[in-house]
């Protein structure tokens, strides 16, 4: 688990320059079949529901990825802190899921303070294709 | 490769330290923060709120907060421990401890010895300037809390509070 995490954060690193949400796909989509060999592709549905889906955090409070990033990820949403967040559709803000260095910080924060725990390859891969996908 | 870097921070530091000689609201003992830049920090610090100068805070404080990212006011905003460090010894170098502003001298006069807050807008210095502000003002859309300088001080992330730039939003 552990040598698998350094492999990962070694292929982003040498990747962190610029990168297209493909590509992003693609380097969840080798983490994904390690982790299942059962792997059978992304799902811009599953990534949907898992976008809305909220959870009961222990702190009391239910929250979701939609709580931020707002229930329409075209739109902008907003920081517990009351700041702008732009928006998480590519369609709108090509700027989205090109960096990967910035996309895993940001899985490894926000997975933590939503669901408690990190996301995994499958997950993720859901997520961005559900927002690469958005019209 | 190394010694460029050098030679460019050195550039930087020259020119920073011209610019704070020609403009005349920085000179030592001013109200007016110095003007202070570094890349990291303003990439990593300011994703979820604004921009706060280094001067709001003393040292301890910034070392505290610094090495509980990971709980921060109830997020993780962790970081790498290459960036961490950068941007520790940043907040550092420029806080309310090392500067010679009055604002930061006010601030850090205002917190016990024993003390080290997280929070500016809990500091006596704060509430004292504050007092006249009523907590359901600090919870409006347009402002959120305390917290939000910048929605009631234009000039907030750049250090600046004075009183011809206060705001309060509808
Ligand atoms: C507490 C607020 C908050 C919540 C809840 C939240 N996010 Fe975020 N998220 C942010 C902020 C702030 C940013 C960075 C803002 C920016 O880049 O403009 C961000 C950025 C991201 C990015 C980086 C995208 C890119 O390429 O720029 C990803 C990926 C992400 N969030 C995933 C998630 C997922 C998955 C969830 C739900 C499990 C979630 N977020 C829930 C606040 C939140
Ligand atoms: C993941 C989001 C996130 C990131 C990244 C983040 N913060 Fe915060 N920060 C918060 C939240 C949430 C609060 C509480 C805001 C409130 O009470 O309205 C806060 C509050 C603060 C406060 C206290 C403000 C006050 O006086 O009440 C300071 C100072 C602060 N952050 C500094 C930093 C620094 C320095 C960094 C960069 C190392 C940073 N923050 C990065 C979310 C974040
Ligand atoms: C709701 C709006 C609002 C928010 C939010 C706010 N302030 Fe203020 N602030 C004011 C007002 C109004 C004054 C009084 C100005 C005057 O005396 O004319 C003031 C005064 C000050 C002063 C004293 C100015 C002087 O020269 O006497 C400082 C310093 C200051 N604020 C810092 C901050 C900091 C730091 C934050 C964020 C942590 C903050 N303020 C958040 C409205 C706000």
């Amino acid at each position: 688990m552990r040598n698998q995490t350094m492999l990962l954060a070694l292929l982003f690193s040498i990747n962190a320059l610029a990168a297209t949400p493909q590509e992003l796909l693609k380097q969840y989509e080798g983490q994904a079949k390690q982790d299942n060999p059962a792997f059978s592709g992304f799902s811009a549905e599953r990534g949907a529901s898992f976008y809305k889906t909220e959870r009961n955090h222990s702190n009391g409070q239910k929250v979701s990825c939609a709580t931020c990033h707002t229930a329409d990820p075209r739109h902008q949403g907003k920081t517990r802190a009351n700041k702008v967040i732009e928006p998480m559709a590519s369609i709108i803000n090509p700027q989205r899921f090109t960096d990967a260095a910035k996309v895993e910080k940001w899985f490894g924060r926000n997975c933590k303070d939503v669901l408690e725990r990190a996301c995994n390859a499958q997950e993720k891969g859901d997520y961005i294709q559900y927002l690469v996908n958005v019209k | 490769m190394k010694n460029w870097m050098q030679f460019m921070v050195l550039i930087a530091s020259i020119t920073s330290a011209s610019a704070l000689l020609a403009s005349g609201g920085t000179e030592r003992g001013g109200s007016q923060m110095p003007s202070v830049n570094n890349a990291k920090w303003k990439a990593e610090c300011s994703s979820c709120h604004m921009l706060y100068h280094p001067g709001l805070l003393p040292e301890r404080s910034w070392n505290k907060m610094m090495a509980g990212l990971d709980k921060h006011f109830g997020e993780n905003a962790s970081l790498d421990p290459m960036t961490r460090d950068e941007i520790t010894r940043f907040l550092v170098l420029n806080s309310a401890d090392k500067s010679d502003n009055r604002r930061s001298s006010r601030i850090k006069q205002s917190i016990p010895a024993n003390a080290a807050p997280l929070r500016i807008s809990e500091t006596r210095y704060f509430t004292s300037k504050h007092d006249e502000i009523s907590p359901a003002t600090f919870k409006r859309k347009s402002i959120g809390s305390a917290a939000n300088c910048i929605a009631c001080h234009q000039g907030a992330e750049k250090g600046n509070f004075s009183e011809s730039q206060v705001k309060i939003p509808r």
